[in-house]
């Protein structure tokens, strides 16, 4: 198993675990208190939506040359890794309140408890459609992230096996705590995510472009390195901003 | 109209986020990078706009 294949499914792991755990919290938020029927009823038809999407969208992909699918995706990988990476600085530096599952679990169980008793053909139509979009808009980032993981390596199979541990690591915690996982330490997991997406990004944009890398993929260890450490640099710089003290080391 | 307006929005805020500055940066570090054929070049490029992104939004929030 090579380094980059091995750093594929731990990247598609970390991202989606990400995903999963904001799909949960919505899911738990809704079902706890509106019932789990309806809630279920709309996880199951967004699950059904997404398989039809991977299904269509996975077969065309093969069809691509892969170069060009190289540049297109890693440029989306960049783009997309440069945003967590930003709002992870921002966060760890202070500039931005960290993320709090237990907030948002509250935030959704509230809105859930205010919302109206509409019923269509005996479901709830409240749970349904917000567990529905929950998981639908979640479970598209998480098959964003398999399909750019994978298209860059040019093959699927340590994405889809990392996202998919991810997915049923979150469900069994889902199934077990039933409450908000705040204990998962959230914007570092989001650090890691954002630094592998824009490293993977820019190697995969890169090469895609015709540029080779020395020492091939072992190179990506370099780049990961690299933005390793802007980004600590940026925190330090940042809080001493924010501060107006220096940061000790 | 609402739908498609929906959607190009939640694309627009999936892929380019909250600073299209930093997706602008990363189109013409790729441009680059394609014409001058190096691959030193994307790097520095990308932790430049990134730190300028950054600067920007605590720029903001001290305001």
């Amino acid at each position: 198993m090579t380094t980059a294949t091995l750093l594929t499914a731990l990247g598609a792991f970390l991202a989606s675990a990400v995903e999963m755990v904001e799909a949960l919290t919505i899911v738990l938020g809704v079902g706890v208190v509106r019932g789990w029927r309806s809630t279920l009823i709309g996880v199951g038809a967004a699950t059904v939506v997404l398989t039809g999407l991977i299904a269509v969208f996975g077969a065309a992909l093969g069809s691509i040359p892969i170069g060009d699918l190289r540049f297109v995706v890693g440029a989306l990988l960049l783009v997309f890794g440069l945003q967590w990476l930003r709002k992870a600085i921002l966060r760890s530096s202070g500039y931005k309140a960290l993320h709090d599952e237990e907030e948002a679990f509250r935030e959704e169980r509230a809105a859930a408890a205010a919302a109206g008793d509409e019923r269509r053909a005996g479901v709830d139509w409240y749970s349904f459609t917000v567990s529905f979009k929950g998981v639908l808009l979640e479970g598209l980032e998480v098959v964003f992230i398999v399909i750019s993981f994978g298209a860059g390596q040019g093959r699927y199979g340590p994405a889809i096996a990392g996202a998919a541990v991810a997915v049923l690591l979150v469900l069994v915690a889902g199934i077990l705590v039933r409450g908000p996982l705040e204990r998962v330490p959230e914007n570092t997991i989001k650090f890691v995510v954002g630094l592998m997406l824009t490293s993977f990004g820019c190697f995969w944009a890169a090469e895609g472009a015709g540029v080779d890398w020395p020492g091939d993929e072992l190179s990506l260890l370099g780049i990961i390195a690299f933005f390793g450490l802007v980004s600590y640099a940026f925190v330090r710089a940042l809080r001493q901003r924010r501060t107006g003290e220096p940061v000790p080391a | 109209m609402k739908y498609l307006r929906s959607f190009v929005l939640f694309w627009w805020n999936f892929i380019v986020g909250d600073d299209w500055r930093m997706a602008a940066g990363v189109a013409v570090g790729l441009t680059l990078t394609a014409a001058l054929q190096v691959w030193w070049l994307l790097p520095p490029i990308v932790a430049v706009v990134l730190f300028g992104s950054l600067w920007r939004a605590a720029r903001t929030a001290a305001t």
